[in-house]
């Protein structure tokens, strides 16, 4: 493919992709038609003031030359893993986690900023050197995701660390690590499965597991979420209860309805016609961002550019799989569609990052 | 600044194509990923839909069930007996009301509410969910609903509630008639699992425990309507589906007249003992009173369990209906029957005379049995041998009968058996006879026993409602009757009127025998020697009668009866049965007092007093026709 002289439109030189962003504003419309279903006109405005901020961070990043990034990517990481060790020091305690940094005007997760900077690091490393990446690279590139991850599976945010940790991954994957050393990570992290459940896993989060295995078991209990989630899915059959009839929901059965939940209210309304429309954008988003990755014009934005978008179907698989009764409900938002500002602005950041990398490239090479 | 130099011999192209071989590995594996959720969403929203769409209605859908109102119960005259009163109660939703602390402490101020009502409705409020209604105090007085009503503004979220409550306004008079309700026990539930009525008693907290409230449960309880609701998940209310009303019970008619009961009560006064008054046409039950009695409203608020022991330990035994309950020798209230049957048998003719020198011996022996009248009543036929009620003719008589061919030929007059009347508490007493002895005693039947038998004594026990129908068959001349309290069901529009048995039972070889019985009967109350002459020879209408007294201890050969001498609980049972007018029958009265002594001297002034009463109303009645009965 070619840079031409027609594709320098005019969102080429505002530095936005219009496959994106469109991919994006369906997904958007989405949410606030579920959000206002569940939480009317004033969770909808609320979200739309968060949607303005968070497409406000996204076009400023998207100016941003991708350069910039792999100049400041050092600091900005050093910065904060300090952030993360202080929160564990000193954070603001909330639901049982420590996760916030109070700034006294605003509260504040560093561990969204690692999501972001995670992959850049990593990618920032590995792209020193030629690809494939080798064992002893690789290596220190897997310390540099561990550290993060653990300061912040241990807030507790089991959901982020997995994000944070993926994001690392998906960069080593992509920079061509070897297949042996792949399998031989893949056989390490199985044997760390028992460490983990035993010793490092608490209580709750065991449960979740368990609940996940057999959530009739307690169904009151810890089983109740996934029950209700699952019978929200799975009655709206497939057309759906239709908008603002789902009974789970609107009868707040439901947990989480606006948050985490709010794939069980989508599919509840809108059945299964509207999960295949939906995982059909998230399919357009995601295959664009891969597009934008080979295009890249080196290893660097290559790599963090397939990292962002592989995260960004972390997220939608695990919270996905986690409503459905697939996987342990671990607190991940269904990516741009949840209520919640800190993610999207996140999210968005991250696909401003994407349409930076697309849209500076310093020369046109024709392949 | 890029810190290293980067590496000269870096190979871009394979760089890009290392790196799009990658990407196209991840994208299979996000397709796999999906194509995983797509397969369990399937299953989920395409496979499981049916079970989950019932589940998820099962969530939002409670069907409340709406109790019918009972059945309301009627005198003849329609003076209604048993009535579903509103009862008012305060209750708070607590989430609605502004300042709950300072509410009931106003509140108190108010009603008086006691430390005890505060305390019950804080422990009450701690466990229940503060959107539910929490009773504050039930059965508000008038008063009180007034107080609280003129103040309500001040308290947001109270509010004062009617239910209905089942209430007997005569109390006691007609307790054993009607029975009560109480609250549904474990007992009553496994009964109304056993006839699979589950369903038709939720929502309902009482059941009829006795009396026509447990007879005719089926009819005055109804059919309860449902009302089928949305609900949150927290249980609240959000919407109604859909309401199919209750079938309310239907209301009854009973044949007991109010002014006929409340006399015969009236007329029991402290006695113990049972009055019935029926129709002998029709068996229609006029009056029924059982005393001591009690008050059924006890049992419908709840009766504390100091009071029920005390119910239940007293020696008067109030909860016993001794109408259908209580067991009596039947004494000389027989002797009609016994006479008939030993014509019927040719034991006797009108014209046997026996002598009574005031006691008779049982043939080849020496077992002697007195007559009540110590010096005798001389040479006596039939007649005179009912009218004087001459007990040494009866041993005679009966002796020479024997029980085989007594037994079952009192038993086609109901004695030892049903009255069929309706009302469940009912007991058969003991209609003796050879099995009957050896199966009960292990014992052979004795002459003697037969002697006993012959003047209503020994083991031979009826209960009043018993009397009362083989006196209405003898008025009726061996036609059967079914004594019933139930006159009508009020339906909507309609009347039902249930049909009674009156086929013949008692067949005789000649009709003179029944003019014999009956003239004697007659001759009781009209002729100069009868017993109860002194009651009825001056009334009005003609009355056939007997009276009894019953032995309730055995009193020896040669002892003497002295009531004053042997203590109130073993004096004679007095009983007296009659019906008038003798000519054509229209009203039959049993009168049985418990330790009263003489049965003519007691109980026949009661019986006299009730037909006293009862012809009175028919003379008004047909003298000044009532607007009800022109009209229909």
């Amino acid at each position: 493919m070619v840079s031409t002289q027609a594709q320098k439109s005019i969102f080429y030189r505002l530095h936005i992709d219009p496959y994106l962003l469109l991919g994006l504003f369906a997904l958007m419309s989405i949410s606030l038609t579920v959000l206002y279903s569940v939480g009317g006109y004033d969770m909808l405005y609320r979200q739309v003031t968060r949607l303005a901020i968070a497409l406000t961070v996204m076009i400023f990043i998207a100016q941003i030359p991708p350069e910039w990034y792999q100049r400041w990517t050092p600091a900005i990481f050093i910065v904060s893993v300090l952030l993360l060790i202080a929160v564990l020091v000193i954070g603001h305690t909330g639901k049982g986690a420590q996760r916030w940094l109070d700034l006294g005007f605003t509260k504040f997760q560093p561990s969204e900023i690692m999501k972001l900077i995670m992959p850049l690091m990593v990618a920032y490393y590995v792209s020193q050197f030629t690809m494939p990446t080798r064992f002893k690279q690789a290596f220190i590139a897997l310390l540099i995701v561990v550290i993060p991850t653990l300061l912040i599976a241990k807030q507790p945010d089991l959901g982020t660390s997995i994000l944070v940790a993926s994001s690392g991954i998906f960069v080593l994957f992509l920079s061509g690590v070897s297949w042996l050393y792949i399998g031989l990570a893949i056989a390490a992290v199985l044997a760390f499965v028992p460490i983990l459940w035993f010793f490092l896993m608490l209580d709750y989060q065991r449960g979740r597991v368990l609940t996940l295995l057999n959530p009739e078991a307690d169904p009151l209990g810890a089983g109740y979420h996934i029950i209700q989630s699952k019978i929200a899915i799975g009655s709206g059959g497939l057309w759906g209860k239709g908008w603002m009839h789902g009974t789970q929901s609107q009868l707040e059965f439901l947990p989480e309805r606006h948050t985490d939940f709010i794939f069980s209210v989508f599919s509840e309304e809108f059945g299964f016609v509207g999960v295949l429309v939906l995982l059909s954008i998230y399919i357009f988003i995601i295959t664009r961002g891969l597009i934008i990755a080979n295009q890249a014009q080196d290893a660097f934005t290559k790599l963090i550019a397939g990292s962002i978008t592989l995260t960004f179907f972390v997220y939608v698989f695990v919270n996905i799989g986690m409503v459905s009764g697939l996987l342990p409900v671990v607190g991940v938002p269904l990516p741009i569609v949840s209520f919640g500002g800190t993610s999207i602005v996140t999210l968005l950041a991250g696909f401003g990052i994407l349409m930076s990398i697309h849209t500076h490239k310093r020369f046109n090479i024709k392949r | 600044m890029v810190k290293r130099k980067r590496n000269s011999i870096r190979n871009h192209s394979a760089e890009s194509a290392l790196f799009m071989r990658r990407t196209i590995v991840v994208f299979l594996g996000i397709l796999l990923a999906v194509g995983v959720l797509f397969i369990n969403l399937y299953y989920l929203q395409i496979n499981s839909f049916d079970t989950y769409k019932t589940r998820s209605n099962a969530n939002r859908i409670s069907v409340q069930t709406v109790p019918p109102n009972r059945g309301l119960i009627y005198d003849r005259n329609g003076v209604i007996l048993a009535e579903n009163r509103p009862v008012y109660s305060l209750q708070v939703i607590a989430n609605k009301a502004n300042d709950l602390k300072n509410d009931i402490k106003r509140l108190t101020a108010l009603l008086s509410l006691t430390d005890d009502e505060i305390e019950k409705f804080n422990k009450s409020n701690r466990y229940s969910r503060s959107f539910k209604a929490i009773t504050i105090r039930d059965q508000l007085t008038p008063e009180e609903v007034a107080l609280f009503t003129v103040n309500q503004h001040l308290f947001k979220g109270f509010s004062i509630q009617a239910s209905l409550k089942r209430y007997y306004p005569f109390g006691n008079a007609f307790t054993h008639v009607l029975g009560y309700i109480a609250k549904i026990n474990n007992r009553d539930l496994e009964k109304i699992e056993a006839r699979d009525e589950r369903a038709r008693y939720q929502g309902t907290h009482y059941i009829g425990k006795l009396g026509i409230e447990k007879y005719y449960e089926d009819i005055l309880h109804g059919q309860p309507g449902q009302r089928q609701v949305e609900v949150d998940s927290w249980g609240k209310v959000i919407r109604t589906l859909s309401f199919t009303a209750p079938t309310p019970g239907k209301d009854i008619k009973l044949n007991i007249d109010i002014n006929l009961q409340l006399k015969a009560q009236e007329l029991l006064g402290d006695n113990r003992g049972s009055i019935i008054l029926m129709e002998a046409k029709t068996g229609a039950i006029l009056s029924l009173v059982s005393a001591p009695s009690y008050d059924p409203n006890l049992f419908v608020t709840g009766i504390s369990q100091k009071k029920y022991q005390a119910l239940l330990e007293s020696r008067d035994r109030p909860l016993i209906n001794r109408a259908t309950q209580g067991r009596y020798p039947p004494a000389s209230t027989i002797k009609p029957q016994m006479a008939l049957l030993a014509l019927d048998e040719k034991v006797i003719t009108e014209d046997t005379k026996v002598y009574d020198p005031g006691w008779w011996i049982v043939p080849n022996s020496k077992r002697r049995f007195r007559d009540w009248k110590r010096w005798g009543h001389g040479l006596v036929d039939v007649f005179h041998a009912i009218e004087q009620s001459c007990d040494t003719f009866f041993y005679d008589t009966s002796y020479k009968l024997g029980i085989d061919r007594i037994e079952p030929f009192m038993r086609l007059f109901g004695f030892g058996e049903y009255s069929g009347l309706d009302l469940a508490e009912e007991t058969k007493a003991i209609m003796p006879s050879r099995d009957w002895k050896r199966t009960r005693f292990n014992q052979p039947w004795y002459d003697g026993d037969t002697i006993s038998i012959g003047i209503g004594q020994g083991y031979w026990t009826v209960t009043p409602i018993q009397l009362t129908k083989a006196t209405a068959m003898l008025a009726r001349r061996g036609d059967n009757i079914k004594p019933h309290i139930l006159q009508s069901i009020i339906s909507a529009n309609e009347t039902v009127t249930p049909e009674y048995d009156t086929s013949k039972k008692v067949t005789l070889a000649s009709q003179r025998y029944w003019d014999i019985a009956l003239q004697a009967m007659q001759g009781v109350t009209s002729k100069r020697r009868g017993t109860a002459y002194r009651t009825f020879g001056d009334a009005p209408y003609t009355v056939a009668g007997k009276s009894g007294t019953a032995q309730v201890i055995n009193i020896k050969e040669d002892e003497v009866y002295d009531a004053d001498k042997i203590s109130e609980r073993h004096r004679d049972n007095a009983m007296f049965i009659a019906f008038a007018p003798f000519e054509s029958p229209e009203i039959v009265a049993t009168v049985v007092l418990e330790n009263a002594g003489g049965g003519s001297t007691n109980a026949a002034p009661i019986a006299r007093a009730l037909f006293d009463e009862y012809f009175e109303q028919q003379k008004q009645a047909s003298s000044t026709p009532t607007t009800s009965s022109a009209s229909n």
